[in-house]
């Protein structure tokens, strides 16, 4: 089944959430969908989540990765106080994934602080799919 | 910003195959390869008709844009409300009378300047209010009684009303005569655009409170604009903006009419707002049908006897949606194509998109590119010289008479489930919308549909053009500010204004006069939403996905 990781035959969790007073939600509804449709499970967080609370859930969901969307130019604070969150949580294992209107100077700011992906506006599906994948391997090896 | 190589390598095998595509719209309508005479409305006299003429197929008016252009409304606020206010005034100055004020996140979901969820937004992509003093300033030294003001704000629009009616009054300018709009329209926040205080039920009470008072004592304010624009940037087809926006609509007429209201008296201060996208004849047709089942619904269901209550007068607005980053000087092409198919429609008033603005806010220089569109579309191309110029085309006929078709279905569903409130409630509406965006989505991925720029025609390296600044002045002058009024107002008024609305809110009275006295008292912006949620809750959206 496409999703599942042949090698460790486990499902990706993946909590999904725009962590800002944001409410545009096309992009993380059709990512939400996209996700599922790889075989993955696939929580959302609802609307206007602070990123206390997408850290909080994230941990008691136990997922695997968290993928972030703004597109009111708050990744920069938002972004990075989840994955603050998380640490805070102790959960700094949960990989952290971003999207949105994102400036390539920022992006290398996101990454510096372990926020990978960073995926701008008409990325392939498949694409985000793909560091996904790769960035929930890279936490089950860490859980092992 | 995605890795362009690998982008175009995960698109390349689909593009190259795709050129026997079935023709098909953004609602998912097939599309003949030519269309006949029989295709073709037959009944010109009463579903067509002449321009001015019920149902209005062809336009609102009889002269349309030779009597009058269509307004260019470009919608701008920004930073704090002395930014805003010289705006404000320079346009004046250049012989506007129409403002248009755009709000910031903050204040469109009733935080105030200091809220800790407001760090970061205050004044960013519009102008901060926190309290009456700050609507003060924005409309210093401007005649009220001489403009009008068109205000985007919906969930606080009771509150915003209220301190537009004060600052009025302060200036001279009676309530009467103050001429405007405030967006207002809840139940697309609900579908769409998801920036709402309360429950539906509650917000609805609120808007009845505004349409009641503003029918007798705010003649001139149109205190809703029904908007599809939203509904349709969030994935919706051409039909469902179509259907769930005039939905919308009747449900506030019939909320009017429950209410002891003439539906004469309220209903010619209904006006619309939609999207002008990117497929050219289907939107022309979406505007021409939905001109003739609001004329229709309004007369034959709701009772309508004057004209203007039937008349279907529409703002719009090009697709922030179809516009791509990647090449950003293509969107110039985009938004022509789309603000032709606005005035091909018969639209009232239009705003262009800047061709910038899938990076961030528009610069200066693209915002006038778009007012240039729009009036070379007006004084050069000769497209208003006859109205209504595609009336009569075998397809666009067809495809007025399809869109209506389609949206009834629509109006059937959603009546069979008890009307808009509970179709928002049981997730139907956002359903439907998300599953729309999300079979965009495919199409574009698989190639069947191309966008060039993003998944044709594609360019390697492009390097930003404009970057939003994050700019923390405004959140420092509007968080001091908001201090200093605290100290300087009068606590004990404040918290009486603020009981008194608690018990309307916990009534089922109008409350407008009590959120007038509220704002009067320098109450903050969010003191004033906080007894609605502490009267009426909050509302998490049923899940959609």
């Amino acid at each position: 089944m496409e999703g599942t990781n042949d090698y460790m035959k486990r499902k990706i969790r993946i909590l999904v959430a725009k962590p800002a007073l944001d409410g545009h939600d096309r992009g993380v509804l059709v990512l939400a969908k996209a996700f599922r449709d790889a075989g993955m499970e696939v929580l959302y967080a609802g609307l206007l989540p602070t990123p206390e609370t997408v850290a909080r859930i994230a941990v008691d969901e136990d997922v695997d990765v968290v993928a972030l969307s703004l597109h009111n130019s708050a990744h920069l604070s938002a972004f990075p106080e989840v994955k603050r969150w998380l640490k805070r949580l102790g959960a700094s294992d949960i990989q952290v994934v971003g999207g949105g209107i994102i400036p390539p100077s920022d992006k290398k700011k996101l990454e510096k602080l372990g926020i990978t992906g960073n995926f701008g506006p008409g990325t392939p599906l498949e694409l985000v799919i793909e560091h996904v994948r790769k960035v929930a391997k890279k936490k089950w090896k860490s859980d092992q | 910003m995605p890795d362009k190589k690998s982008q175009s390598r995960a698109y390349r095998p689909q593009i190259e195959n795709t050129t026997t595509r079935e023709k098909t719209n953004s609602s998912e309508m097939k599309l003949k390869d030519f269309y006949l005479p029989e295709d073709a409305e037959e009944n010109y006299a009463s579903r067509i008709a002449d321009p001015g003429v019920y149902p209005y197929t062809r336009g609102i008016h009889k002269d349309m844009y030779k009597g009058k252009l269509w307004t260019m409304r470009m919608f701008s606020g920004f930073g704090t409300p002395e930014d805003t206010n010289g705006r404000l005034k320079l346009l004046l100055s250049h012989g506007e009378t129409g403002l248009s004020v755009a709000f910031d996140m903050p204040t469109l979901y009733g935080l105030d300047a200091n809220s800790e969820r407001a760090h970061g937004e205050v004044g960013k992509c519009g102008v901060n209010v926190s309290s009456l003093k700050d609507m003060e300033i924005i409309f210093k030294g401007i005649p009220l009684d001489q403009v009008s003001t068109s205000m985007t704000i919906n969930a606080p629009a009771n509150i915003l009303t209220a301190m537009y009616a004060a600052v009025g009054e302060k200036g001279g300018t009676p309530k009467r005569n103050l001429a405007g709009t405030v967006q207002a329209d809840i139940l697309k926040e609900y579908i769409a655009q998801k920036e709402w205080l309360y429950p539906p039920e509650a917000h609805m009470r609120i808007i009845r409170d505004m349409m009641v008072y503003c029918t007798n004592h705010m003649p001139k304010w149109n205190y809703i604009s029904i908007s599809g624009y939203h509904i349709r940037e969030a994935g919706a087809s051409a039909v469902q903006e179509l259907a769930f926006t005039l939905a919308d609509g009747f449900e506030y007429v019939k909320m009017g009419i429950a209410n002891g209201l003439n539906v004469d008296s309220f209903a010619p201060r209904l006006s619309f707002f939609f999207n002008s996208s990117i497929n050219f004849f289907e939107e022309v047709a979406k505007f021409r049908a939905a001109r003739r089942i609001w004329a229709r619904e309004m007369k034959e269901t709701y009772g309508a006897k004057n004209d203007r209550s039937m008349k279907l007068r529409f703002h719009s607005q090009t697709s922030g949606y179809s516009l791509t980053w990647q090449q950003p000087l293509n969107n110039i092409v985009r938004t022509t194509v789309e603000g032709m198919a606005a005035v091909l429609g018969g639209t009232q008033s239009l705003h262009t998109n800047s061709y910038d603005e899938a990076w961030a806010l528009p610069s200066e220089k693209a915002v006038e590119v778009a007012l240039r569109t729009q009036q070379i579309l007006a004084y050069e191309t000769g497209i208003p010289d006859v109205i209504d110029p595609l009336g009569g085309s075998y397809y666009i006929e067809n495809l007025t008479d399809r869109m209506e078709e389609e949206a009834y279905k629509y109006f059937k569903t959603i009546n069979g489930m008890g009307g808009v409130v509970n179709a928002i409630k049981n997730g139907y509406l956002q359903r439907e919308i998300a599953a729309t965006a999300y079979a965009y989505q495919r199409k574009v991925e698989s190639g069947e549909m191309k966008i060039v720029g993003v998944n044709a025609f594609t360019k390697e390296n492009e390097q930003p053009i404009n970057v939003l600044k994050i700019d923390l002045k405004a959140e420092k002058i509007q968080r001091k500010r908001l201090q200093e009024i605290k100290l300087k107002r009068n606590d004990n008024a404040v918290q009486k204004s603020l009981e008194r609305l608690r018990e309307v809110y916990s009534g089922d009275e109008n409350s407008m006069e009590r959120i007038i006295e509220a704002v009067k008292s320098y109450a903050t912006l969010e003191e004033i939403t906080n007894i609605g949620r502490e009267v009426f809750g909050g509302w998490k959206e049923p899940t959609i996905i």
